[in-house]
């Protein structure tokens, strides 16, 4: 009789073990990720470069979103697709230098959103300018629109496409600030790098949380953006430059 | 008045079919040029990630602009009631709809996806200037067509000036639209400026009178219609007031660009400093698009001769193909001006340079396709309805006017 209570008892804990578990782990989960919160424009992600900190001859970051993205078509210059750029300037009347990364700006108000005939050049709620492959007919006119050069067409065919990040040849394609990271809360592919690297010249987050590491940054010091004549506000900003 | 008659040209020439078998040739051969571009990309191109832009873009827009413009002789007639145009009309529409469908058919087929044509025709972004022309471009061959009909049809007559005033006033509009795709560009130093759409406006009106002079001495030669000189000499006054009208924009175009600082630099590419295109703006458009025409057609010893018409016509289309060249892609060899006071020592993506293009023949051939495409539409629907006045010989157009 022990026996026995003592193992219906046990059938009915191991019961409840399998039947109500999966459904604690998957409410976990879904708490973990933002994947399953909806897209708002209480968010406004953002990147700030400290120039300062970027090293003139360091390409990790390019070299993280040439591998992320499956960037490795052997092409010539011109028509290679790139995502995000090293630059060195130096100031005209100072003679100051400065190495950079160029990348998609994310601009509030971005010109290739403006002019796509088809609406495939979208922003979302929280700031990241995205093209739809799908919708986009390859006209190329938010190449000629974008101030910053941050677009590439893919002139080529495609092999050895990352699933997570598809691109398409014949359409046009930019920076997506590894967007599929950030909906599962991970930094993006070049910032990882760069602080894998030590150098932590881009701190990546929510600059409309003032909690946020990017938020306090910019609040303590001064940064500016690219082209502000334009007043496109880009979710780009540079620090030391 | 006397009534005009029209009359469908006989299409048993060497002429004629000579006239077929090298239209389909050419379209043959941009149909296989866009064959290649879809299956191996543009990569085959000479285009690339800086100059976006290229030779099919030019050939696309000149046959646009000339669409537009080449309605004006119809315009004339029916909105100015100008009589001694109106033979012409007939013609004048069609070649709106040829050479509109020739530009168009470039553009199409010069996109990454020529395949999701029917996404652009379905999904509209509406601040998208580029959208708004979709909508103009189908909108402007439906006006032309109806206006067409009705110019055509006894019973619909009472409606054509009601629809000449449309297709006039969409034309404007068209290629006001055509011109801002450039001037709406904010952070290119080449464009960016109101200007380009009335410029658009100008070249379109001298590029489409200048076809259209062109397509009436080929057709008349083919018809053996009698052409008075007496018909010409209008029109060839028309176009030395267009080109010079061109001629005024482009000089406030670059008198502006000269005045602001920050676009010195831009002006002294295309002036001065920027090889292919330097070359293109002085030797092609201002030397034999606009002051070799203008001479031709004013100077007293040319005036009057049919040949000198026809090279100041043949100058005015190399002269705007030309300026077309070093807008498009001049505009886009200039670099960007990406970081204001600075000097860029490196750049992994060529930020620092004058970016190079070199058209291949696959470009060329499907930007010759677009003409090709108009000739053999225009030669196929002057073959099977009366678009061509039976005679222009000046005594006939002489008591068409004076009715």
């Amino acid at each position: 009789m022990n026996i026995s209570t003592q193992n219906r008892r046990d059938f009915l804990k191991k019961s409840a073990i399998v039947t109500i578990a999966p459904g604690v782990l998957l409410y976990s989960i879904a708490q973990a990720h933002n994947a399953e919160r909806p897209v708002t424009s209480a968010t406004r992600w953002g990147m700030l470069i400290d120039t300062n900190k970027c090293v003139d001859d360091c390409t990790a970051c390019l070299n993280a979103c040439t591998e992320e993205h499956g960037l490795t078509e052997n092409v010539p210059a011109e028509v290679k697709p790139v995502w995000i750029r090293k630059v060195t300037l130096r100031d005209r009347q100072t003679g100051k230098e400065s190495s950079l990364p160029v990348m998609c700006q994310h601009c509030e108000n971005p010109p290739c959103v403006d002019v796509c005939p088809t609406g495939a050049s979208f922003k979302r709620d929280d700031g990241i300018v995205l093209v739809d492959r799908h919708t986009c007919i390859g006209c190329r006119y938010c190449m000629m629109a974008c101030p910053y050069k941050a677009r590439s067409f893919v002139h080529e065919v495609l092999e050895n496409q990352k699933p997570h990040s598809p691109r398409g040849k014949g359409t046009v394609e930019s920076c997506n600030f590894c967007v599929y990271r950030i909906d599962t809360g991970k930094d993006p592919a070049c910032v990882e790098a760069c602080e894998a690297k030590g150098h932590q010249a881009m701190i990546y987050g929510d600059m409309n949380d003032p909690d946020s590491e990017i938020s306090k940054k910019l609040k303590e010091m001064s940064s500016s953006v690219l082209r502000p004549d334009l007043k496109l506000n880009p979710g780009i900003r540079y620090q030391g430059l | 008045m006397k009534n005009v008659t029209f009359c469908i040209i006989e299409g048993k020439s060497f002429a004629f079919y000579g006239g077929i078998i090298v239209s389909v040739f050419f379209i043959l051969l941009g149909l296989f040029a866009a064959y290649n571009m879809e299956h191996h990309g543009h990569i085959i191109t000479g285009m690339n990630n800086q100059i976006v832009w290229g030779i099919p873009h030019v050939f696309a827009i000149f046959l646009i602009l000339a669409a537009s413009g080449v309605l004006n002789v119809a315009s004339i007639s029916s909105v100015f009631r100008k009589i001694f145009y109106h033979p012409l009309a007939r013609l004048s529409a069609l070649l709106a709809i040829t050479l509109l469908i020739g530009g168009l058919s470039v553009l199409v087929l010069d996109l990454g996806r020529p395949d999701r044509l029917v996404v652009a025709m379905t999904s509209y972004n509406f601040k998208s200037i580029f959208a708004w022309n979709i909508i103009l471009y189908n909108g402007f061959l439906l006006v032309c067509t109806v206006y067409l009909w009705f110019m055509m049809q006894r019973s619909m007559q009472r409606y054509y000036p009601t629809a000449g005033l449309i297709a006039f006033t969409w034309r404007l509009i068209l290629t006001t639209g055509t011109g801002s795709i450039f001037g709406f560009l904010v952070a290119r130093d080449a464009y960016q400026t109101a200007i380009m759409a009335p410029l658009f406006i100008a070249l379109s009106l001298s590029l489409g009178l200048a076809i259209f002079i062109l397509v009436l001495l080929i057709d008349c030669w083919e018809t053996k219609c009698s052409l008075g000189e007496g018909i010409l000499i209008r029109p060839k006054k028309l176009l030395g007031i267009l080109i010079a009208g061109v001629f005024y924009f482009v000089l406030v175009y670059h008198m502006t660009h000269l005045y602001f600082t920050g676009r010195h630099g831009v002006e002294y590419f295309i002036l001065a400093n920027g090889g292919i295109y330097t070359v293109l703006f002085w030797g092609g458009y201002m030397f034999l698009g606009t002051i070799l025409p203008l001479l031709l057609l004013y100077h007293d010893r040319f005036t009057r001769s049919k040949a000198s018409i026809t090279t100041a016509a043949l100058l005015t289309l190399i002269g705007g193909f030309s300026l077309l060249y070093v807008i498009i892609i001049g505009g886009q060899a200039y670099p960007l001006e990406i970081f204001p006071g600075k000097e860029i020592i490196s750049s992994s993506f060529i930020d620092n340079a004058v970016h190079s293009y070199t058209p291949s023949i696959w470009e060329i051939m499907l930007g010759v396709s677009g003409i090709a495409i108009s000739a053999f539409l225009t030669v196929m629907a002057v073959r099977i309805l009366p678009f061509m006045p039976r005679s222009l010989a000046d005594t006939d157009v002489d008591e068409v006017f004076k009715g």
